[in-house]
């Protein structure tokens, strides 16, 4: 049990009794009280997600519209871009796009999914940063748009090879998305906003429903004998193995887009020489990034042995200099590698595939590989 | 004639004559999860009572196992380190940890029977 003082000044989410109900053991998590695993375990909620399908509450995300008060989708899409790296401009209807709110000195605030609604953009935000992220829209972009913070609704997200079929049951256009598709559906005759991405590297859907609705909805879902239950514990492995970024902890205000090895997510458009190069807070040093590149670089790490190399974990260049080149920002154990994998920062000089770097463990120097990200492959329906 | 007994930081003792046979109790698994990985002492090694001897790692998080008395390390159980799982599947038994040569009977007061264990978990 929690803790009553820490218990009674966390928030709850429309699924809280569901979980409990589930026996799934409760934690805090970024100030909301959130199921770490149910009694299946995180190593059996992994596979079962990998083999499967899982379903996870992420209704302590933040979900928020940006309405351009012109009428004109484009404005509220142009505002935007003051404040992100991405092109939005370009994304269509009914498309969502990965994009990260940066700051003066070209670090990560937040990074966030944003889809094009026709005349809204829908965004989906990180709970520890979703009240900076809200004032930080509302400080820059009040003018061009309305800035409406969805608090009434619950985000539920279904992972893995099953959940084409299982959310098909209940929403006939499911099949019919390709990854990162989005846009309102009906699922069992609730208004909902569908999308077809995750945080998991396998296909799947996120399914933002009126938080009224939302218990229903997942126990709709979880009565098919291919969902179960999924908490945070695994939510966490599964995205390590995808080799995707944590915020607060693979990226933060201090580490670039260049130099978290997001690239991909800046689109010609905004990068040097593009139709809408900079005009984003820390454009200077990203693009400068871009261009002369960046003195380091987040790469994948695998070890030798079976030790799981955790987060925080110093690293070297060899087993006996005694200054650290860099350190792991996300470790642990791959259920689905049946072996440790971690990923962190190392000098660029290091980055290469198959550099052997070591990571400091209890005193040892153990012996990592960079390795290719994602560690385990993706499964998306493109 | 063997007797049990518990620490605080939930390991047992099976002690038998002047030997500790060293494991986690079933609570302490439970608590940590689907096990992935076991460190154990090297055999030779002198434990001073509550030095960290051995680690177990679960999925999410890795915690030490404390000497719960001070001793020579005689044998360890290489079972668990082949298959960390057994400590999830049979904690107080097949997957016990390590054996100490008893060096001070003195320390075994401080531990805890299974009765007194029981309410220390409830």
């Amino acid at each position: 049990m929690l803790a009553r003082d820490v218990q009674d000044s966390l928030k709850r989410t429309p699924l809280h009794a569901l979980h409990v109900s589930l026996g799934g053991k409760m934690v805090p998590f970024a100030g909301y009280e959130m199921p770490v695993q149910y009694p299946a375990g995180v190593l059996k909620e992994h596979l079962h997600t990998r083999s499967s399908a899982g379903l996870f509450d992420v209704s302590h995300m933040g979900q928020i519209a940006l309405r351009p008060k012109s009428g004109r989708i484009e404005d509220a899409a142009k505002a935007l871009e003051g404040l992100v790296p991405q092109d939005i401009v370009a994304i269509p209807q009914g498309r969502q796009r990965y994009a990260q709110f940066t700051n003066a000195d070209g670090g990560i605030l937040d990074d966030l999914m944003v889809a094009n609604f026709g005349d809204h953009l829908f965004l989906v935000v990180n709970a520890a940063c979703k009240a900076e992220d809200e004032a930080h829209l509302r400080t820059n972009l009040s003018d061009d748009c309305l800035i409406d913070s969805l608090s009434q609704r619950a985000l539920i997200a279904l992972q893995g090879p099953k959940a084409e079929s299982v959310l098909a049951k209940l929403c006939a256009e499911a099949p019919s998305l390709r990854f990162m598709d989005a846009g309102p559906r009906k699922v069992d005759g609730i208004d909902c906003f569908v999308s077809r991405s995750g945080y998991t590297g396998e296909d799947g859907f996120e399914i933002s429903v009126p938080a009224a609705d939302a218990e229903r909805l997942a126990k709709t879902l979880l009565a098919d004998s291919d969902v179960l239950p999924i908490g945070l514990g695994a939510r966490d492995s599964l995205r390590l193995e995808a080799g995707l970024c944590l915020y607060g902890h693979d990226i933060d205000t201090t580490t670039t887009p260049v130099e978290a090895a997001l690239e991909w997510s800046v689109q010609k458009s905004r990068r040097t020489g593009g139709a809408r190069a900079g005009g984003f807070p820390g454009a200077e040093k990203i693009l400068g990034h871009f261009d002369q590149g960046a003195t380091r670089r987040r790469v994948g790490l695998k070890a030798e042995g079976r030790a799981p190399v955790r987060e925080g974990a110093a690293l070297f260049a060899d087993t006996t200099v005694s200054e650290p080149v860099g350190k792991v920002t996300s470790g642990g154990f791959g259920p689905s590698l049946n072996a440790p994998v971690a990923m962190g920062y190392v000098p660029t000089a290091l980055s290469a595939l198959g550099t052997t770097i070591y990571a400091e463990v209890r005193g040892q120097r153990l012996p990592l590989t960079v390795a290719a990200m994602p560690f385990v492959k993706n499964t998306y329906k493109r | 004639m063997t007797t049990t007994l518990y620490t605080s930081d939930h390991e047992w003792l099976v002690i038998d004559g002047d030997v500790a046979t060293v494991g986690i109790t079933d609570y302490a698994q439970s608590q940590l999860g689907d096990v992935v990985f076991v460190e154990l002492p090297k055999v030779g090694r002198a434990l001073k009572k509550s030095e960290a001897a051995a680690v177990v790692e679960s999925v999410k998080a890795a915690s030490d196992v404390y000497a719960p008395i001070s001793g020579e390390v005689l044998e360890v159980n290489q079972a668990v380190v082949d298959e960390p799982a057994l400590v999830n599947s049979d904690a107080a038994d097949k997957a016990w940890f390590f054996k100490i040569k008893i060096s001070d009977k003195g320390e075994l007061g401080g531990l805890m029977d299974e009765a007194a264990y029981k309410a220390h978990t409830a």
